[in-house]
């Protein structure tokens, strides 16, 4: 069923001419490429074709390809998503934008009753070829219904994938491969790093993502498998485990604090690349896990519980969390409740002089 | 002329004729009520009646030109979705309530509904800024305030969950037969959420005390109806539930008010729910960083001009001999009154980093 027409491309293109560009500029060049590779692509949700999407990731994509593939869905998130795993199941690759992440709840039935089930109970038959993409995350002062990150309620249901992007380069060749990807995925983009590398000193400017070395983005195609961590510094004192926005906002503390951290950005959350955290943890023994979400049955406690099981024999303090509160995402208050560098250096002093 | 914008269709604003035209609905059988709305279709408004709901219009007018500044400011964070264009539909509708029994439910462009029971506008400003003497403490902010002194059960930010809330609070109504009824606002881009229809159909199957009103803007957002709905005509969207549709000129508050009359009449006496459609106009973008590139100038500046609630009242107050003067010095009481509200908003303080925890679940953890 549903084949992609470059399921055997090449994985990479290494010598191609890259230029610097901010996530969304990315994530906007993964779906013209794309669009432009597969003709079985297609660009749906609100506000995404006439206007290009409310953060512009679709921006010019209408334009280009035309209104049967890149178009305006009326406010219907359980409609959006039930008729994209339709279309998945029919041979189509639909990339259905739900504009916030608090807003695809209205289609959780059909993401996990349909799209995560329909592999399995057809025993393979059918599938659900299908790529989500939703901002998600906080620190743009949205309040309970635009800054929540609900990445463990779709980590928990078997059948899908979730694939969080932390740089451009990143994001680009994690959203082709996603799209190219036979199963559903979930591929929620941290809103607040769209334009630059968010530290989490709220009161510093935001450095803009032109001067990172991760902004340097190849032009045409390439893909990241999922399911591949990445080690954003080598280190020694203790292992970090992130994803999405912490990872700058830990990257930034460390760097303040001087610590010598093994920083891994975990890049999918499923599949998850569970040597690259027992190899680091072996070699470190120290564990920290951040994420913005809420700590209670937060993904956290999912790697928390596994670097146990996994590496309990080397490890020389326990396993510490730095999470956002289990409460809903406040209005104001903000940056108390953001999960930030004070928080984040609490967590790192306990742990190494533990 | 019902509509004032065009719906996609070739329509120039008028004031003349209201909301008669029901012909070309043959399609559309259940319109007794839009009937008897057409027969007389403005409230018949004493003078003191007339000047109150202009005074309340400015309120809201002259509350949000300061929300917006506020914004522009700082002081204002996040999202705020203004309602300028749109005070005659929860005035005229308001106004209509029983306020002892009846309860009202919206989504988050709430703060002319608040307003429009007379809410102090410190409280609200308070909210917006995210402080601890706003209505909701600080911890809704714009698009979540809510009164149960009022039964006003909010200010929600997920589009169209409202309406099915709406529904239950209905039901409740029915249940301890209370005599009230539930007032659902949602707006045109809302009414194409699948649970808006499931409750269409409990509200009409169990007959429940509800007036659903679809505040018809013309946008959501970028999107205009034309290009999201397959039924512009939004009163109709009930048919398929035995649901009586209204279609009503939302820029004129007497023409709201005179809906509301019929619709809520109908409601009570135990006939189940009417579907009211108030054609109107946004003239601010949906929220605060709106690039507005999906309509013209033009186009505002024709209903701003042409359709305008607010001037449509003072111009009707002056016929009536209120003079300018009078009109102008109602106005600077409101500015002075709103002028109170911002500075009360900026001076009080945030909530207590301990208030995170409050009122998460019924106790304290
Ligand atoms: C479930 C959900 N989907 C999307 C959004 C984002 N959103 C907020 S307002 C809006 C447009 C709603 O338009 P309409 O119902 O016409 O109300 P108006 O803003 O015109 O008052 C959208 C898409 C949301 N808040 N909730
Ligand atoms: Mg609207």
């Amino acid at each position: 069923m549903a084949s992609s027409v470059i399921d055997d491309a090449p994985v990479g293109l290494a010598d191609a001419p890259a230029r610097n560009i901010n996530m969304i500029e990315a994530i906007n060049d993964a779906l013209d490429i794309m669009l432009g590779h597969d003709p079985t692509v297609i660009i749906m949700g609100e506000d995404v074709g006439y206007f290009g999407g409310v953060f512009r990731a679709t921006a010019g994509l209408q334009e280009k390809y035309g209104k049967t593939r890149v178009f305006d869905t009326p406010i219907s998130e359980c409609g959006i998503i039930g008729a994209a795993v339709g279309m998945g199941a029919y041979g189509l690759r639909p990339v259905p934008e739900i504009q916030f992440a608090d807003y695809i709840y209205p289609g959780m039935d059909q993401l996990i009753s349909e799209a995560a089930r329909l592999r399995y109970r057809s025993a393979g038959e059918f599938i659900a070829p299908m790529t989500v993409r939703s901002p998600f995350g906080g620190g743009i002062f949205g309040g309970q219904t635009h800054s929540q990150s609900p990445e463990s309620l779709f980590t928990h249901v078997a059948g899908l994938k979730t694939v969080i992007p932390s740089t451009p380069y990143d994001a680009k060749g994690l959203l082709i491969a996603a799209i190219e990807d036979n199963d559903p995925v979930i591929f929620f983009e941290p809103k607040r790093i769209y334009n630059g590398p968010f530290s989490g000193y709220y009161d510093k400017p935001v450095e803009p993502w032109k001067t990172h070395p991760d902004s340097k983005v190849p032009e045409g195609y390439y893909s990241i498998p999922l399911g591949k961590a990445r080690t954003v510094r080598q280190g020694d004192a203790l292992t970090v485990l992130t994803y999405g926005t912490m990872v700058h906002v830990t990257a930034a503390v460390c760097r303040e604090k001087g610590v010598d951290a093994e920083i891994i950005d975990l890049r999918t959350l499923v599949p998850l690349d569970i040597e690259a955290i027992e190899a680091s943890v072996e070699k470190t023994g120290r564990c920290l896990i951040v994420h913005e979400a809420t700590r209670t049955s937060g993904f956290g406690a999912e790697l928390s519980a596994l670097v146990t099981e996994r590496c309990f024999y080397h490890l020389e303090a326990p396993v510490e969390r730095v999470t956002g509160f289990d409460t809903p995402y406040p209005h104001s208050l903000e940056w108390a409740y953001f999960p930030g560098p004070v928080r984040i250096g609490e967590a790192l002093d306990k742990i190494l002089e533990a | 002329m019902a509509k004032p914008a065009s719906k996609g269709k070739a329509s120039a604003p008028s004031a003349a004729t209201p909301t008669a035209d029901v012909s070309g609905n043959a399609d559309f059988v259940l319109h007794s009520l839009q009937q008897t709305h057409a027969k007389a279709p403005r409230y018949q408004a004493s003078d003191d009646e007339l000047l109150k709901f202009y005074e309340q219009m400015l309120l809201i007018r002259r509350f949000e030109e300061r929300a917006g500044q506020l914004y522009g400011l700082g002081l204002i964070g996040g999202f705020c979705h203004l309602y300028i264009g749109q005070e005659a539909v929860a005035i005229g509708l308001q106004s209509a309530l029983d306020a002892d029994k009846d309860s009202v439910i919206t989504g988050y462009r709430d703060h002319g509904h608040m307003l429009a029971y007379g809410i102090d506008p410190k409280v609200i400003m308070a909210e917006l800024t995210g402080r601890e003497a706003g209505i909701s403490k600080g911890k809704g902010g714009s698009m979540h305030m809510f009164s149960t002194e009022h039964k006003f059960y909010g200010g929600h930010g997920i589009v169209g969950a409202q309406v099915a809330l709406g529904g239950g609070l209905a039901l409740a109504h029915q249940y301890r037969n209370d005599g009230g009824l539930c007032l659902a606002y949602f707006g045109d881009g809302a009414a194409n959420q699948g649970q808006v229809y499931e409750t269409f159909n409990m509200a009409s199957l169990w007959k429940l005390p509800i007036v659903f009103a679809i505040e018809n803007n013309q946008y959501a957002m970028g999107t205009s109806t034309a290009r999201s709905s397959a039924e512009t005509e939004f009163y109709r969207r009930g048919t398929a539930f035995r649901i009586p549709g209204m279609d009503v000129n939302g820029m004129d508050v007497l023409e709201v008010r005179q809906a509301a009359e019929v619709a809520f009449k109908h409601v009570r006496e135990g006939n189940g729910p009417v579907l009211m459609e108030l054609n109107t106009y946004r003239y601010r973008g949906h929220s605060m960083s709106d690039p507005a590139k999906y309509r013209t100038r033009e186009e505002v500046q024709d209903q701003r001009e042409h359709n305008d609630p607010i001037e449509r009242a003072k111009k009707e107050l002056m016929d009536r001999g209120r003079s300018e003067d009078e009109l102008k010095d109602i106005d600077k009481r409101i500015r002075a009154q709103v002028s109170e509200a911002a500075d009360f908003s900026e001076s009080s303080t945030e909530p207590a980093p301990a208030e995170l925890y409050t009122d998460v679940l019924v106790e304290s953890y």
